[in-house]
């Protein structure tokens, strides 16, 4: 009897047979279930990251060679532009948050769902019209000013039509973001179960408050600068347009405000995801709990204080390129505390190596090089020589894809029995992560040099010089595209004829494990109760452990109520009856 | 576990613990990536490269080496499906391992504003001291490297201080430089009449650039010397810098302006002062014969990559505004069509 | 614009609770107010990005208003910003009257409010009409357009959210004591089109 098992027989898991999710109909609907929306967002932006992934062929191809030969250059930067979007507003920002956000949230702190359901769903059907949308741009010349848009560049008239399609979907893109937002909030603060108070949250929950703090208050101003964009562009003012006395520096301030912290949207919740896996498959308690979760909070303030750092050349005065530069270098601090907390959460673990914890020790291993690479940028004088180069471009990818999508991964491998009652084959699993491994270094670690020696980024044609890199580069990026088909054939296959799920196939002990696989409508069959922290693995005595009977009210050291031996830290406020629970904060008696 | 197990950890421990040293520094100084140095900037920006790189390298090794470790050590013993050892935290070793990156980007954040400082800000013009850059040393872990490489360029600038100044006056080349798709014109303080699309400096002398653009944001960047700067319709940024090697270098625009944003390369030709003079002197020659008449036969179109000029009619230069253009540049040494507001 | 009619129509169409109706558990308490509030922090940040917008291009201007450009006349704004102003005293009688079950109040103090947000509404298009400059004039004439244009917008999703709420009374138990969130939803939307007002009115006539 393990902990995990222990919590599960106290949260009262629905029989299998109660089980939602039987309609297939139901995720093409209207759905207000959070499960249900979480997997039309999780199915949603996969889709739109294979389409993203295929714009990134097309670009890879054309950099093949030195020549603009595959596609136009006035293509190739609709090509980046509608690549780098699809692949931020449209995989990584809603997969991450809207996706694991609302699939694990509620479950995790034992919601029956999220606070405004219907507004949830408004949120989700928001992004597929405004990704249908901004791929039709390409029918009318798509927006090739980069997915930064600077003006005067977007504001010309050749990509015109490209250009307030690409607005209006970022507009929508970035509404549902911050609905997604609200509800988040709302949801973490007000609806935990009676007991678990913020110190007793899984850390997924803390990434996505301080996701959603950052979200809420960083993107309308995004929406601020494309609103004044789009009346530079259809309405013919001269905000951002120099010939009218307009000022194009004031747009690059706008949308860094957002764009900088948009950077911590997309990692955060990949952070937190990865402080679920690894305590889960290293069997051990994750190491420094309070350090995690505030380092979550501290980065997502910094998030907000450092976005000129993508200005160092845009001739900021110099005291503000030091702040900058300082502010950018800080936020490694708290990155660091959650590295290394991670690596002693392995250390002398027992880990079980299967794919889900192989790409979340991918992603450690992969974001560690992108954070490392953008403490460099952070030092003015080395981001001068190297700002809008490929050495940017491989930093990104190591932080976004190494990152981010390593995270995503891993959390698929390991939810994915969860979601839908299926097992995936672990063979083709590990396949699926060699080959991202491989291809994703050999995609972008050369990038570096490149960038280092004087390849600036977004161009079609380059010099003779660059040649053997980049082709490297684009084979790698070959095996990469490659390596997404073990994955959606596993998957596929898996979620229709897989091996039937166990309700807790990897012996978690957070609340999502304590129901049925996949859960039941509303969540839980019973009020669940917190018996052990979300991380009490290996709690007790050891060499004893497997043999842990039930929870027994008689004998204090196994009781599974207040004042327990088995918690780590016993809490009054976390009693199996809802008679016995105290308010947390008046612990007397 | 006995004394001998102890030790023999401990031994490995050290050992370990000083080839990652030793393979941090030795990176930190033979990496290879960085192209050759051309100005006086350059080493500076190396040396605070390089000491990134040992630092970084470090840090690589050690995440890395963890990992690997852990996937052979710390697997999963067959049939054992117990818990490990549950441990929550270690305060005083996570005070270390807040402290010490703390410590890392205090010691870095000085760094680079030294290094940012003897640079010369690129805020203003007027920096006469940067000559004495070379003399302080910003930081004395990572600037090895540049150390080894100052005697070349002392050499050079000391032969070139050694030259009675070409130009009249000033010591400094001001140069106009004004961006435009897919190209970049150059307007020399003391060479009136004269637009060039490439840029012609002496070695040793310190130069000016004030740059503007013409229709969207462009970068100035020359990747030999390790400056870049945008160029912005509507305001004048400013950058300086001391060339110190002989020879020929792209000017690459960094900055997305266009489908050929790519091809928007010119070269910066950096002279000995001999032929410098040489070459300012036929330019006031040429500049002379040519007033009023067509303006100065600037290269433009030879420093464009030769497939360039096979789209010159795509690329939306019409060779009238092109030559309109020109003329209005010669005409006033500020670049035309910009309301310069003159951001500080 | 998108963002604020879309969600708040959103919330004033539907009660959470009623949501699942297998109903074999407790039903959790109305967070929608605090739904609301934590929203009008999003929207008070696009407003906040366009002052700041709005200030640099001031700041960094050689003369604002350029020259040949005329001062802004205060004084019609004036009043509409105590028309404003007072309302936001108008609507709160309203909340106080639902407060105490007295729907005819509540129907009395919106129509009053709307009738307030109108008359600003309408002295914004007077204002409008008799100005010296256009949208496209130059970037000081734009960036006033464009701000109270975006305010004048939040101000007609206001005035159209109580008319929804009036439509809602007709039910005569749609409002009680109990149950009023599009109430205080509204009320709670237009003091924040209030304070945007003020702020907008220092910025751009005071200082």
């Amino acid at each position: 009897m393990t902990q995990a098992q222990l919590q599960e027989s106290a949260s009262f898991a629905a029989p299998s047979s109660e089980t939602g999710g039987g309609n297939w109909r139901e995720y093409f609907g209207f759905s207000t279930d959070h499960k249900v929306i979480g997997i039309q967002y999780l199915v949603t932006t996969f889709v739109f990251f294979l389409i993203g992934g295929v714009l990134a062929e097309g670009l890879r191809t054309e950099l093949a060679t030195p020549e603009s030969d595959f596609v136009s250059p006035e293509l190739y930067n609709g090509l980046l532009t509608v690549h780098a979007t699809v692949m931020i507003f449209l995989w990584i920002v809603p997969g991450l948050t809207g996706g694991f956000g609302n699939y694990l949230v509620p479950l995790m702190i034992g919601a029956r769902d999220m606070a405004f359901p219907k507004l949830n769903a408004v949120a989700f059907w928001m992004i597929p019209p405004a990704g249908i949308l901004l791929l039709s741009s390409f029918f009318f010349g798509a927006a090739g000013a980069g997915w930064t848009s600077y003006p005067p560049l977007s504001l010309l008239d050749e990509t015109k039509i490209g250009e307030a399609i690409w607005i209006i979907s970022v507009l929508l893109l970035g509404t549902s973001s911050i609905l997604g937002a609200v509800n988040f909030i709302v949801t973490i603060l007000k609806m935990r179960l009676p007991g678990m108070g913020f110190f007793q949250m899984p850390l997924f929950c803390w990434a996505m408050l301080a996701t959603s703090a950052l979200a809420l208050v960083a993107t309308p101003v995004l929406a601020g600068a494309l609103i004044l964009l789009s009346f530079d562009l259809l309405a013919g003012t001269a905000f951002f347009n120099p010939t009218g006395g307009g000022d194009p520096v004031v747009y690059q301030h706008m949308f860094w405000f957002y764009s900088h912290p948009a950077v911590y949207i997309m990692i955060l919740p990949a952070f937190g995801l990865i402080s679920e896996i690894l305590p889960v498959h290293s069997r051990k308690p994750i190491f420094g709990y309070a350090a995690i979760a505030l380092s979550s909070c501290a980065i997502s303030f910094l998030g907000l204080v450092v976005w000129a750092h993508h200005m160092f050349t845009s001739g900021t005065p110099d005291w503000l390129r030091m702040f900058f530069m300082v502010a950018t270098m800080v936020i490694a601090v708290p990155t660091g505390i959650k590295v290394f907390s991670w690596l002693a959460t392995i250390w002398g673990g027992k880990l079980r190596l299967n794919s889900a914890m192989l790409f979340a020790m991918g992603f450690v291993s992969m974001f560690v090089v992108g954070g490392l690479s953008g403490i460099m940028v952070a030092a003015v004088p080395f981001d001068i020589h190297v700002h809008d180069t490929y050495f940017i471009v491989a930093h990104l990818h190591y932080v976004f894809f190494g990152g981010s999508v390593f995270g995503i991964y891993a959390a698929l491998y390991h939810w994915f029995p969860k979601i839908t009652g299926h097992m995936l084959n672990e063979t083709w699993g590990k396949i699926h992560f060699v080959l991202t491994f491989i291809g994703f270094n050999l995609t972008f670690l050369p990038m570096h040099k490149l960038g280092i020696e004087g390849m600036p980024r977004r161009i079609a044609l380059y010099d003779e010089q660059f040649a053997g890199l980049n082709l490297v580069c684009t084979i790698g990026s070959y095996i990469l595209a490659v390596s997404t088909i073990p994955f959606v054939v596993n998957a596929v296959w898996s979620w229709i004829k897989g091996p039937k799920a166990p309700d807790n196939p990897w012996d978690g002990l957070t609340l999502e494990w304590m129901t049925s696989s996949p859960p039941p409508v509303e969540n839980f069959r019973g009020e669940p109760v917190l018996v052990t922290g979300p991380y009490d693995y290996g709690v007790g005595d050891r060499s004893t452990e497997v043999d842990v009977p039930f929870s027994d009210a008689q004998d204090p050291a196994l009781a599974a109520g207040p004042g327990s031996a088995l918690r780590a830290d016993p809490d009054p406020s976390v009693a199996l009856h809802a008679d016995d629970r105290q308010d947390p904060g008046n612990s007397n008696p | 576990m006995s004394i001998f197990t102890i030790l023999l950890r401990t031994v490995l421990g050290i050992a370990v613990a000083v080839l990652v040293v030793l393979l941090s520094l030795w990176y930190g100084q033979n990496h290879g990536l960085l192209p050759v140095q051309a100005s006086e900037q350059a080493p500076l920006v190396d040396g605070l490269f390089n000491f990134m790189m040992t630092i970084a390298t470090g840090i690589f090794l050690l995440v890395q080496g963890i990992l690997v470790y852990s996937l052979f050590v710390f697997k999963r013993r067959r049939g054992d499906n117990s818990d490990a050892p549950p441990v929550h935290g270690n305060v005083p070793l996570e005070i270390v391992w807040t402290a010490i990156p703390t410590v890392i980007v205090t010691i870095l954040a000085i760094y680079s504003f030294d290094v940012y400082k003897a640079e010369g800000g690129i805020e203003t013009m007027t920096h006469p001291a940067v000559a004495h850059v070379h003399h302080e040393q910003p930081f004395t872990l990572g600037s090895a490297a540049y150390a080894a490489t100052l005697p070349e360029s002392d050499a050079l600038l000391a032969q070139s201080m050694e030259m009675p100044g070409a130009v009249e006056g000033s010591s400094q080349i001001e140069v106009s430089v004004a961006a435009l798709r897919y190209g970049w014109l150059f307007s020399y303080a003391d060479l009136p009449d004269v637009v060039d699309g490439e840029l012609h400096v002496p070695v040793g002398r310190e130069v000016n650039l004030k740059i503007t653009a013409n229709d969207v944001n462009h970068a100035f960047w020359v990747p030999e010397f390790r400056l870049k700067q945008d160029a912005i319709p509507g305001r004048e940024t400013v950058i300086h810098f001391k060339p110190t090697r002989v020879g020929q270098y792209v000017v690459r625009c960094a900055e997305l302006c266009g489908p050929y944003h790519g091809a928007m390369n010119t070269n910066v030709i950096v002279h000995t002062p001999e032929e410098y003079e040489t070459w300012h002197q036929e330019q006031l020659v040429a500049s002379r014969e040519a007033v009023h008449e067509t303006v100065a036969v600037a290269p433009v179109q030879t420093a464009q990559p030769a497939f360039l000029a096979a789209h010159v009619q795509e690329l939306g230069i019409q060779p009238a505004t092109l030559s309109a253009f020109r003329s209005a540049m010669a005409h006033s040494h500020q670049p035309a069509a910009v309301e310069a507001k003159g951001n500080s | 614009m998108q963002v604020s009619s879309t969600s708040l129509k959103a919330e004033l169409n539907h009660s959470v609770v009623a949501e699942h109706t297998a109903g074999h558990h407790a039903e959790h308490p109305d967070y929608r107010l605090l739904g609301v509030l934590v929203f009008l922090i999003a929207e008070s940040m696009i407003f906040l990005g366009l002052f700041a917008a709005y200030s640099t291009f001031r700041l960094v201007a050689e003369s604002w208003p350029p020259v040949g450009t005329p001062h802004l006349e205060v004084l019609l704004p004036g009043i509409n910003t105590l028309v404003l102003i007072s309302s936001s005293f108008v609507i709160h009688k309203a909340d106080v009257a639902v407060k105490k079950d007295n729907v005819p109040g509540l129907r009395l103090w919106f129509l009053a409010t709307i009738a307030l947000g109108v008359i600003f509404l309408a002295g914004q298009v007077y204002e409008y009409t008799h100005l010296e400059f256009g949208l496209k004039s130059n970037l000081y004439a734009s960036t006033f357009y464009v701000l109270t244009g975006f305010h004048g917008l939040h101000v007609l999703v206001g005035v159209l959210l109580m008319v929804g709420v009036l439509w809602r009374t007709r039910k005569p138990d749609h409002y009680s004591s109990q149950s009023h969130f599009g109430v205080e939803a509204t009320e709670l939307y237009w003091h924040f089109v209030d304070v945007i007002w003020i702020l907008l009115f220092l910025l751009l006539y005071i200082w």
